[in-house]
């Protein structure tokens, strides 16, 4: 272990750290089996997206679409999935395969993935809008229990997010083929000199992103019960605030799993801390803002010192 | 062509690569047996990288045909090339960047096996390299002759199979002495075991050193093949095309004019002067240049007109605008020169760049074009035009002359005379004990701090030498 490398994962840990002592603070009631869950709830669909833009970011590329996919993924789940598993399946199925044809074409074509997911984003929230033109639908029973469910001692929230965190650390981090393809957003022509097909690891990484997008949009009703055109809209820049907070890099293949995920539950944490501060909806994005900037200062001057030392 | 007993690991006939008008390669007939260490030589330009790229079946060729002994590519054949740019994933440990191109390790554990794999290459090519493999630090934490001498291990490493031809391009750029050497031996027990090399270098005596037989590359065709004791260096200098000055170099005494600059660490130059840095790689000279500049240039409150310009070596991270012409790449620092009320005078950024192409000699016909259509060291003569067309009063330069032709060397140092005897001073961090020695004052580096500083005849390469190794103070 490197300095460097420790000082990656120990900010976000310390920052989520220093928000929920700071929460339990102020409202000493939330450190309990139902507080934490209630707390932590909407930070696994979170977590899953922000795994989701980090398997793009890992290949040096960024996704704005994701927010609108997202939408589009419970939409889908909430009509779909609900009344015709099967033809459900198959839609999801379809729309991880198109995200992976989506990387293959902004490889080959060498476009810039800022916008061809941009342009992706209406197309999404397009069909989601045609499928849910208003919000309803309901959510799949089994999809439901499985995220109520309530496993003993640890809430549901924290054992989604561990599990989260441990696989996609395995997959990314351990595994060889999660080397080769941070090997693709460190130095690509070097992986692609080792006859490695660039292409196919690209349409893999934006085939786990799309699956990771559905897995979350899932999640979500299981969490909401329904689904609306705009549910997600706003997971586009949580999920990107996310990976950096965690600990990733826009460029360069550097991302962390873990961190991806203690970075989603630290953007939840700060929503509520803010809520509990009886801070003004009006300057709550502000002050998320505010948050991540702080968090990022910190980051780049332990970065700086690491590289000093 | 000589005769090979046994049957080439790679063989062209008439090989080439076109790109549009631009004959990179222009019929090239090559084998490479096993047991062969080819020295590939040539001016910038001549074709090395195409035809190494042919080689290993990153470019595919216009014409001709390129055979290997096993398999229809270069991966099975065995063929690895080490790249002069330096291409390792910096996010990835030593450990992770063998596994990117080692696809035979074990799905499940790999990491075991391939930090001993390439400990194991590193401390047969380089024992005592002080490389941190277990610790899985990240490539972009070792110096740039760390990753070097990483690039040169996974090379040569097995990899599942065995390297049967390894292309070494500019291997020892980033190397100092006693590095190379290293790498100099291994070479030869490679080649003594029945493996392959292809050697490309623009240091002589290294190509001499290991190489069993030398090809002459000029405008894209073999001009000589012959076995290296068939060569002396003239003999070499001349087959490339390139008429050496004759060394008599004009030691005149000149006058200095009054200090300059003077930095923190002891540095410091006189008006006129040409100041080299000196010592081995990595020992704190590009990070004392870099201080210097950037304290000079970047700050809020830094002037219309420079006080100093910069010249890069790391042409692909510090020079080039890898999306602009040529044009604007050498106009991007006198910009504000010619401008009248914050507006480019287009027609004066022209004749200025123009001026510089003929000065400088940069091969090209259009100006306009992109920067990446020129070779490496033409795209270097950009840079210092870019510098030197700039009226700043000192110039710094951060090894410069890295994967310069001899023949662009010899014209850059005349330049670097002239602009000083009108007046500009230099600042030159030089890995090349030759060009060292074209200064009138050397500063040598040793772990950060000035170990010497050597004036008039005392800049010879044992005194540098000697200020460069510790050992020495012991005595």
């Amino acid at each position: 272990m490197t300095r460097l490398s420790r000082y990656r994962i120990l900010l976000p840990v310390l920052s989520l750290a220093i928000l929920l002592a700071a929460t339990f603070w102020m409202q000493p009631r939330a450190m309990s089996y139902f507080g934490l869950n209630l707390l932590f709830n909407l930070a696994v669909p979170i977590a899953l997206a922000t795994i989701a833009q980090m398997m793009i970011i890992m290949v040096n590329d960024i996704d704005l679409s994701l927010g609108a996919f997202v939408s589009l993924v419970a939409c889908v789940t909430a009509t779909f999935l609900h009344d015709t598993p099967l033809l459900g399946l198959a839609i999801l199925a379809a729309l991880i395969l198109t995200y992976a044809a989506l990387g293959a074409m902004i490889h080959a074509l060498d476009l810039p993935a800022i916008v061809v997911t941009l342009g992706m984003s209406f197309i999404w929230g397009g069909i989601a809008l045609f499928i849910l033109p208003s919000p309803g639908g309901a959510s799949p029973g089994w999809l439901r229990s499985l995220m109520t469910i309530k496993p003993p001692m640890i809430p549901m929230a924290i054992v989604a997010a561990i599990t989260i965190a441990a696989l996609t650390h395995l997959l990314i981090m351990r595994s060889g083929i999660g080397t080769v393809l941070r090997g693709v957003g460190g130095n690509a022509r070097s992986v692609a000199r080792a006859g490695w097909p660039v292409i196919r690891l690209k349409a893999l990484a934006y085939g786990l992103a799309g699956l990771f997008g559905v897995l979350a949009g899932m999640a979500l009703v299981g969490l909401t019960t329904s689904a609306d055109a705009n549910i997600a809209l706003r997971y586009t820049l949580l999920s990107i605030a996310g990976v950096i907070l965690g600990g990733g890099e826009f460029i360069g293949g550097k991302v962390s799993p873990v961190g991806a995920v203690i970075g989603a539950l630290t953007l939840t944490l700060a929503a509520s801390f803010l809520s509990f501060l009886r801070l003004s909806p009006d300057w709550q994005i502000g002050a998320q803002g505010a948050i991540l900037i702080l968090v990022l200062t910190a980051r780049l001057i332990f970065s700086r010192r690491g590289a000093e030392a | 062509m000589p005769d090979h007993e046994s049957r080439p690991i790679v063989a062209l006939a008439e090989a080439k690569k076109h790109f549009g008008p631009v004959r990179a390669l222009d019929g090239v007939t090559l084998s490479v047996a096993p047991g062969d260490c080819i020295g590939l030589v040539g001016h910038n330009g001549a074709g090395k990288s195409t035809l190494v790229n042919l080689i290993n079946g990153g470019l595919a060729p216009s014409g001709g045909t390129i055979r290997f002994d096993q398999g229809d590519d270069a991966l099975t054949a065995g063929v690895r090339s080490v790249f002069q740019e330096l291409s390792l994933c910096p996010n990835l440990s030593v450990a992770e960047n063998l596994r990117i191109s080692h696809s035979s390790l074990p799905r499940i554990g790999w990491r075991k096996p391939a930090r001993a794999e390439m400990l194991a290459s590193l401390d047969a090519i380089f024992p005592g390299h002080g490389i941190d493999v277990a610790g899985d630090v990240e490539i972009e934490r070792l110096t740039i002759a760390e990753r070097q001498m990483v690039e040169i291990a996974i090379g040569f490493a097995p990899r599942g199979s065995e390297a049967r031809l390894v292309i070494l391009d500019e291997p020892t750029s980033s190397l100092d002495a006693g590095i190379a050497d290293q790498l100099l031996a291994h070479v030869k027990r490679f080649c003594a075991a029945g493996g392959a090399v292809i050697f490309i270098s623009h240091m002589l005596g290294e190509v001499f050193e290991v190489a069993s037989r030398i090809v002459v590359l000029k405008d894209g065709r073999i001009v000589a093949e012959r076995a290296t004791q068939d060569f002396t260096r003239q003999g070499l200098i001349d087959a490339m095309g390139h008429m050496t000055s004759d060394d008599a170099s004009v030691e005149t005494a000149r006058q200095f004019g009054a200090e300059v600059l003077r930095t923190p660490e002891g540095l410091s130059a006189r008006q006129g002067e040409i100041v080299g840095l000196a010592g081995l790689a990595g020992h704190g000279q590009a990070a004392a240049l870099a201080r210097f500049y950037l304290a000079k240039t970047s700050t809020w409150r830094a002037s219309r007109t420079s006080d100093a310009v910069f010249v890069a070596g790391d042409r692909a991270r510090d020079g080039v605008l890898p999306l602009w012409s040529i044009l604007r790449n050498i106009s991007i620092a006198s910009l504000k020169l010619g401008a009248r009320a914050g507006l480019v005078d287009r027609s004066a950024e022209n004749e200025m760049a123009e001026g510089w192409k003929t000065r400088i000699g940069i091969r090209t016909d259009d100006l306009t074009r992109p920067i990446l259509s020129l070779s490496g060291g033409n795209q270097q003569k950009a840079l210092f035009a870019r510098a030197l067309a700039n009226p700043a009063p000192i110039v710094v330069m951060d090894d410069p002359m890295r994967g310069v032709d001899v023949g662009t060397k010899q014209d850059v140092y005349a330049m670097i005379r002239a602009e000083a005897a009108r007046g500009r001073t230099f600042l030159w961090y030089s890995t090349e004990t030759e060009e060292v020695c074209q200064c009138d004052r050397v500063f040598v580096f040793r772990n950060g701090e000035i170990s010497a500083e050597l004036t008039g005849t005392e800049i010879t390469e044992e005194n540098i030498l000697a200020a460069s190794f510790e050992m020495q103070e012991a005595s």
